[in-house]
Parts: structure tokens; C-alpha cells; sequence
């Protein structure tokens, strides 16, 4: 029962990629070919390509260097900055990329668009390094001064050898995330492989470019998932010590406190000043004509579309989250996989997916609720399923059994112990879904019925007729209602910062 | 109260890998009984399949007179069985305060008594202002100890502790094992402890169950067990052991340590000899005729005690357990006497790689 459900869980969340396995087949090789290898694939592969390592590098070069000042460094206020590096994740990335463009338009080059996406992904790196850097031993790093090595050195051949899982764990989610990203990069005229699809979709509808051009993109996303599974088996090794018991003392900055103070401003004010300072100065000048009906109305829509995402997709993860867990095997890790492996592929591809599919087979669900609500589903099932696995890893078999012992029945046992110990990382999943779902933008422009808007959606048609008053403060919600999600990132990684 | 009686069960996981192959064991009414056993030899299967959690494959459980698995019926379900279960880690429930745990299983109306909580907190030697905390705010001697009072609470007829004691160190260990013997005394609760460790079950049980390979070698009180340990190994497992390779001629072990007289009737010819390591006396070595004179090759000093290790000339090492007042220094020549009858094993019954045994 709980391996068919589950199964058909796995089924939906692979559609959109059985989609594109499938149509590839239909077109053929010869057809592939003529579609595939042309110049303007091969521009779109270099742009993104160059847009994609160029912010790996930045993200590690500004997470890492703003992990050590947080957590190794006698810098002041370090709870504080620890807070303001996690805070621009509130701030969705087409947000961030409105909040740039509108006040300086030349920003549509190469060089914009790295600046505004390092900016709004950097956190991704920073987040992982700091939790790692709170895992290491500190005893290693007195041993190594010990030895006769300089702080440079200890961070070189001591923390860095140890960041490396960390590090690369984060840059795979930024190369993720970028190749997925389509508001942001479209709104600063850089053209990627999102951007793309989408304009071929507005101007052939689903048209065997923008299909080829997502299976090229699907491609790609598989390389990288591939290698963060690889990654993901061997980081329980390296999790596999203790925390630290022993307070860390922190590396005296003396004369260097001036510049690591001002680089950590710079870098918290590019990141989360300059976006919050436009959408306010937006905000205020579009305050007159702000429409509060159409904004409350929206905000509504957009609460009841994550509310019943939230709840639809934490069920829909429940039957995988617990077989991984309790009924360990092949089978069951291949269906938990397949979860996390539908929603590799990019919102985009998804919501193209689902157009067609509903076209064909099932018309009369083509730009109604459900087909929303499934894309959602298979977009956000990973967040769900991670968090009701490691749910279920709380309340081992044991304690039923004990409470069997005690004469408790099936029944009694789900309400008095299983239900109490999973509610708290259902919650915490549905959450995550919900928060997802609020600031989703891609899939929501695409399968979202006519005449229903949510606050992304109202949010771009205004900013894409360059009505920026209008725009912000739909943004303005969105931020806010991301910003709780943020505090309890930032909080729980928090405990046991040194000070 | 009741007593437990299994015979003949046998359970395999997988493709044939036999876990018990056929365990009859009796723990009368109102007994502690220790199942002892290395890590491996199917102890917690078999303390599993008698709480309910697990079926036999062939063989029956029966409490008192109520056969519970394996009879001709359905086998009673865990929560009908009456059994009380503490396991390893303690397993309190981690959204529940101590009150919460230690009335989980009673009738709904106790629940709220207040007062219930408190007896059982008292009965293992816990402050009743612990029941308002969270098992997390315990140390892991009071998480086991509130474990004990939840297993009590409902007044079962068994309780089963599953090698409870593990997870503690060494000093707290010693203090809740005094605890939770006065604890089931107090109640007069058969109980049944799985343990790997000879000293606990030694101490704490008045029967203790041997087990070795899925089969029960020996069961018997503890006295006994030390004394006349069926065979080599289990004579190894339960304590320190001096085993020697000897002659037997009339009654006498004729050995690396001389002449000893032996324990029963034992057929002339050659035999392996069990001696404790509290049996051996040293002396200055000079004066008597034939006596056996030993190198002290090294002293572990414990305080209470020492361990003295000697290096016979017949090129083998032993050990002797003497009180800590005079010790030889390392280097000297001793003399060795041995105090008592020692136990005879028939050759065949070698295979103890025990590193206290002479080579060669």
C-alpha cells in the first residue's frame, strides 16, 4: 500500500523528464541533430556556462572568505553579521535582479548579471562552510600553530582540506540553482538556456526548439545531480566526528578589523541594502497609485495556492520519506531518488512538460489548479521528503515497540507517539514548500489559469512593462513572508557560534 | 508474578543464517535471570521474540501457563503479553516529560495521579522533581533508571532489560545497577537482563544463562557457574583463568605448577586444567623440595588488588590475583603454590585462544 503510493508519487515527479526522454526518441537522432547542433545552442551553452562558473567562483570566494571572518575571526558583532550574510535568501533572486536593473538599466552584460546572481546565491556557499567550519576539530588548528604554522597556512593546509565537501556541496546547489533560474537572468536580458525556452515558448508555443533546448538543459542538471549524489554518499563520512566541544579562540584581526569590517559591510550591503533600499524607494514612488484590493487579492491567491501545495505535496512525501527510512532497500532508495531526481529539472522544463502533456492527454485539465498544483508537487517534493526522512529517523522502531510493551494498540501508538514525533518535521517541510511556492515565479507564469494571479506573477507583468511602482510592493510581500524562513535558517546554524 | 518458559525456539534471518538453534531456558516466578552471552550469540533475538516483538520459527514461549507464541493458536501480541521492556539506550520518548514516560502505559485514569509518578520515581531511587523534565535533560544513569520505573509502572508479570547498563561509564554504571536490583526486588518482578558483561550478570542475577552459537551452555546460579563452568570456554568468559596442559594420575593434576589435587573423579591420562587466578600464592623461593620457581615478568597494580604476571620455566605465562600489600618487583623469582583442587577438561576441549593460556 505504502510502496504503491509512493510509487505513484515517484511516477508523477518523473513526468516531465520521461517527457523530454520520450520526445527526444520521437524526433530521432537526425532530428536531434539539426535541432541541437546549431550556433545559437552553442552560444546559449557558452553563456551559460561562463555565467555558471564565473558565479561558483565568486560564491566560493566570498562564502568561504565571509564563513572565516563569522566563525574563526575576533571580528565585532559576529551574531550579527552571521544574521545580515544569511538575510538576502529572503529575497527571491528575480527580486534581487528588479532591485539592480531598475536603478542601473546598463547592467544587462556579463558582468551584471554575474554580480546580481553571486549576490543573491552567495549565502548557498556561505551557509554549508560556516556549519563545517563549526564541525572542525579545533584541537587540529592549535596542533597545526603548534607545529610553527602561520594562520595563512592553517587555513590553507588545515581548513580548507576540510571546507572541501562543504564547498563543493554549496557550489553544486549554486550551479543547480543557476542553470534552473529564469527571472532573474531574463530580466537583465541575459540570454541562458531559460530565457531561451521561454522566448521560443511565447513564439511557437511547444514547439520542438524550445523542447530540444530543454533537453539540452535537463542534460546538464543531470551531470551535476550525479555528481552531488556521489557527493552526498561520501559526506556522511566526513560528517561522521563529533562537533566540537571545546570553544574555538578566535584569530585576532588587530590592525586588519578596519578592512574586514568594511569588506563584510560592502558585501552585506550590495547583497541586502541595495535590494531593500531600491524596492523602498520603488515602493514610495509608486505609493499613490498602489491598488490595495488587487493586493490583497493576490496575496490571498498566492497564500491559498502554497497552503494547499504545502499540504498536498508534504502527503505526497510522506510514503517516501518513511520507506527510505523504515523499510530500507534498493527499491525504496530508487523511489526516494527518483523524488529528488524530477525535480532537478528546471522550472521551466516542468511547467513546458506539463503544457504539453495536459494539451494532449488530458485537455480538459490544460491551465486549470491541479496541473499548478502538480508542478509545485514535483518542483518542491525533495524539500518535503528530506524533512519528513529525517523526521522518521527521529522515531525509530523502538519506541513503538516499547510502547507496545506498555499495552499500547496500533491506533494509540500512531496518536501518542509516531504523529507526536513526526508533526514537528512535517511542519517544518510543509513550511519549506509553502515558503517555495510563495516566491515561485517560472512554472506559475506558465500553467497558471487565466485571470489568476499570484504576487511573482503580478510582480514581473509590472516590471516587465517597466512599471516599477507597481512592481515593488509585491516584492515587498514576498520578503516578508520568505524573511521567517531565513531567521530560522540563520538561527539554527547559529547555536554554538563561539562567543 | 510469573515465570517464563521457552523450549525448543529456533529463529533464522535471511537465507539460512540460524540465530537460535533451539534455546529451553526456565526463570521461575519472582527470579532475576542474567541471559550472558558475547555480542553475536542471539541473546537479544531470543529477549525479542519473549517481549513479542519477534515470531519463533519453531518452539514456544509461555508465562506461567499461558503460552504466548508458538502454540496452537495465534501468538499473543506485545501489548497483551503484560511484559515490561527496558532497552538498551533507555528509549524514553522524546516528546513526553518523565511523568509523561513513566505513566504512558497505565489505564488513562492513573494517568494524572500524580502521586503513582512519584512512587515509581522513588522506588528507583529518583527525585520526584525530575518529573517534570525532558528525557533530554537527563543524565543517561537517570534516563535508564526512569526507563525501569515506565517498564514497572503497569505492575507486569516480566520485566525484560536489554543490556541496560552498556551505555553508562563505569561509576555511574555500578550506582544504577544497585538501583534498579532494589528497584525489582522491591516489586518482586521476574526479570531477565541480557548482558555481555560476566561481572554484571555475576553480581546481579540469582541464575545465569550462558549462551554461545544460538544454543544455552549452561544455566545455573552464579556460584556455580564460576566454580564449575561446563567447559573451557565458558570457563574462559566468565573470569580470569590460569588453563594448563597436565598429566591426571590418581587424582592428582600433575602441571607446569606442580602437583594439584582435582575437583571429582577424572580417568588417568592427560587433561587440560582450569585454576583461577586468586588460587596461585607466592613465596620466597629457597627452602621446599620441588617447588616451582617463576619470574615476576610484570605487575598491573590496581589498588584493591594486582595482577601478577609470571613466566613459568616451561616457557609459558600465567597470572595470579593477589591482595595489594606486599608484590613482587619485576625481575625477581618466586615461588608458586596453589591453593584448592583445580578443574579437569578433556584435551579435545582446547580451541580457547585465551591469551593466558601456555604456549606450547
Amino acid at each position: 500500500m505504502t510502496v504503491a503510493l509512493a510509487v505513484a508519487v515517484a511516477a508523477l515527479a518523473l513526468l516531465p523528464l520521461g517527457y523530454i526522454v520520450w520526445y527526444a526518441f520521437d524526433l530521432g537522432w537526425s532530428g536531434i541533430q539539426e535541432l541541437v547542433f546549431r550556433p545559437r545552442v552553442g552560444e546559449l551553452l557558452w553563456n551559460t556556462t561562463r555565467l555558471v562558473l564565473g558565479t561558483v567562483v565568486a560564491c566560493c570566494v566570498l562564502g568561504v572568505g565571509a564563513a572565516w571572518l563569522v566563525e574563526r575571526t575576533s571580528v565585532p558583532g559576529r551574531r550579527i553579521w552571521h544574521v545580515l550574510l544569511v538575510a538576502p535568501l529572503a529575497v527571491p533572486a528575480f527580486v534581487h535582479s528588479f532591485a539592480w536593473i531598475s536603478l542601473l538599466p546598463g547592467l544587462d552584460t556579463y558582468a551584471g548579471a554575474l554580480l546580481v546572481v553571486t549576490l543573491s546565491y552567495f549565502p548557498f556557499v556561505y551557509l554549508p562552510v560556516v556549519a563545517a567550519f563549526r564541525g572542525l576539530d579545533p584541537a587540529l588548528e592549535d596542533t597545526a600553530r603548534g607545529l610553527g604554522l602561520s594562520t595563512w597556512a592553517v587555513f590553507r593546509r588545515v581548513q580548507l582540506p576540510q571546507l572541501r565537501v562543504a564547498l563543493l556541496g554549496g557550489s553544486l546547489l549554486v550551479a543547480l540553482h543557476l542553470l534552473a533560474e529564469f527571472g532573474a537572468l531574463q530580466m537583465l536580458r541575459y540570454p541562458t538556456f531559460t530565457t531561451a525556452i521561454y522566448d521560443q515558448y511565447q513564439a511557437t508555443f511547444n514547439g520542438p526548439g524550445a523542447t530540444t533546448l530543454a533537453g539540452v538543459l535537463v542534460l546538464l542538471c543531470l551531470v551535476l545531480l550525479l555528481a552531488e549524489i556521489r557527493l552526498r554518499g561520501r559526506r556522511t563520512y566526513a560528517r561522521g566526528t563529533r562537533g566540537a566541544t571545546r570553544p574555538v579562540r578566535p584569530v585576532a584581526l588587530r590592525g586588519l578589523t578596519a578592512p574586514a569590517l568594511l569588506g563584510l559591510a560592502v558585501l552585506v550591503g550590495l547583497s541586502l541594502a541595495v535590494p531593500l533600499g531600491s524596492l523602498g524607494y520603488w515602493m514610495a514612488r509608486g505609493a499613490s497609485a498602489l491598488d490595495w484590493n488587487l493586493l490583497t487579492s493576490t496575496t490571498g491567491t498566492t497564500l491559498g495556492l502554497g497552503a494547499t501545495a504545502a499540504v498536498l505535496t508534504t502527503a505526497m512525501a510522506l510514503p517516501a520519506g518513511w520507506l527510505a527510512v523504515r523499510a530500507r532497500g534498493r527499491t525504496t532508495t530508487l523511489l526516494e531518488r527518483s523524488t529528488y531526481l524530477g525535480s532537478s529539472v528546471p522550472g521551466i522544463v516542468v511547467a513546458l512538460a506539463l503544457v504539453t502533456i495536459s494539451i494532449r492527454a488530458t485537455p480538459w485539465l490544460y491551465q486549470t489548479v491541479p496541473v499548478l498544483l502538480a508542478a509545485y508537487a514535483i518542483l518542491f517534493l525533495p524539500r518535503a521528503v528530506v524533512t519528513v526522512r529525517s523526521a522518521v529517523e527521529q522515531a525509530p522502531p523502538l519506541f513503538d515497540d516499547v510502547a507496545a510493551s506498555l499495552g499500547s494498540s496500533a491506533l494509540d501508538r500512531l496518536r501518542r507517539i509516531t504523529l507526536p514525533l513526526l508533526a514537528p518535521g512535517i511542519g517544518a517541510g510543509a513550511a519549506l514548500v509553502f515558503l517555495a511556492v510563495v516566491t515561485e515565479l517560472t512554472a506559475t507564469l506558465l500553467l497558471a489559469p487565466t485571470g489568476t494571479r499570484t504576487l511573482a506573477t503580478a510582480f514581473w507583468s509590472a516590471s516587465s512593462s517597466l512599471d516599477y511602482g507597481a512592481a515593488a510592493p509585491y516584492a515587498v510581500v514576498m520578503v516578508l513572508l520568505a524573511a521567517p524562513a531565513t531567521v530560522l535558517l540563520s538561527r539554527d546554524a547559529r547555536r554554538g557560534l563561539t562567543t | 508474578m510469573s515465570s517464563l518458559t521457552v523450549t525448543g525456539v529456533t529463529r533464522s534471518f535471511g537465507a539460512g543464517t540460524p540465530v537460535l538453534r533451539g534455546v529451553d531456558l526456565h526463570v521461575p516466578s519472582g527470579s532475576f535471570t542474567a541471559l550472558l552471552g558475547p555480542s553475536g550469540c542471539g541473546k537479544t533475538t531470543l529477549l525479542r521474540i519473549v517481549a513479542g516483538f519477534d515470531e519463533p520459527d519453531a518452539g514456544t514461549v509461555a508465562l506461567g501457563d499461558r503460552v504466548v507464541a508458538g502454540g496452537p493458536g495465534r501468538s499473543v501480541p506485545a501489548r497483551r503479553r503484560g511484559i515490561g521492556f527496558v532497552p538498551q539506550e533507555g528509549g524514553l520518548f522524546p516528546h513526553l516529560t518523565v511523568a509523561g514516560n513513566i505513566s504512558f502505559g497505565l489505564p488513562r485514569r492513573q494517568r494524572r495521579d500524580g502521586g503513582r509518578v512519584r512512587e515509581l520515581l522513588e522506588l528507583v531511587g529518583l527525585d520526584a522533581a525530575l518529573a517534570g523534565r525532558s528525557p533530554h535533560q537527563l543524565s543517561g544513569g537517570q534516563q535508564q533508571r526512569v526507563a525501569v520505573a515506565r517498564a514497572l509502572a503497569p505492575a507486569p508479570s516480566l520485566v525484560l532489560l536489554d543490556e541496560p547498563f552498556s551505555s553508562l561509564d563505569a561509576a555511574l554504571r555500578e550506582e544504577t545497577r544497585t538501583a534498579v536490583s532494589a528497584a525489582l526486588a522491591a516489586t518482586g518482578a521476574t526479570a531477565v537482563l541480557v548482558t555481555h558483561d560476566q561481572a554484571e550478570a555475576l553480581s546481579m542475577a540469582d541464575q545465569v544463562a550462558v549462551m554461545r552459537h544460538g544454543r544455552l551452555v549452561q544455566l545455573t546460579d552464579p556460584r556455580t557457574l564460576y566454580r564449575s563452568p561446563q567447559d573451557l570456554d565458558v570457563a574462559t568468559f566468565v573470569g580470569e583463568a590460569v588453563v594448563l596442559d597436565a598429566d591426571v594420575r590418581g587424582g592428582t593434576a600433575h602441571c607446569a605448577l606442580g602437583a594439584v589435587p582435582v575437583d571429582g573423579g577424572y580417568p588417568d591420562g592427560p587433561a587440560r586444567v582450569l585454576l583461577r587466578p586468586e588460587q596461585l600464592r607466592l613465596s620466597t623461593p629457597g627452602s621446599a623440595p620441588g617447588e616451582v620457581v617463576a619470574r615476576v615478568d610484570g605487575v598491573d597494580f590496581f589498588g584493591h588488588d594486582a595482577r601478577v604476571r609470571l613466566a613459568l620455566p616451561t616457557a609459558g605465562t600465567v597470572s595470579a590475583r593477589l591482595e595489594g600489600g606486599e608484590l613482587p618487583t619485576t625481575g625477581a623469582d618466586v615461588a608458586v603454590t596453589v591453593r584448592g583442587t583445580a578443574l579437569v577438561f578433556p584435551v579435545a576441549a582446547t580451541g580457547v585462544p585465551a591469551p593466558l593460556q601456555p604456549l606450547g
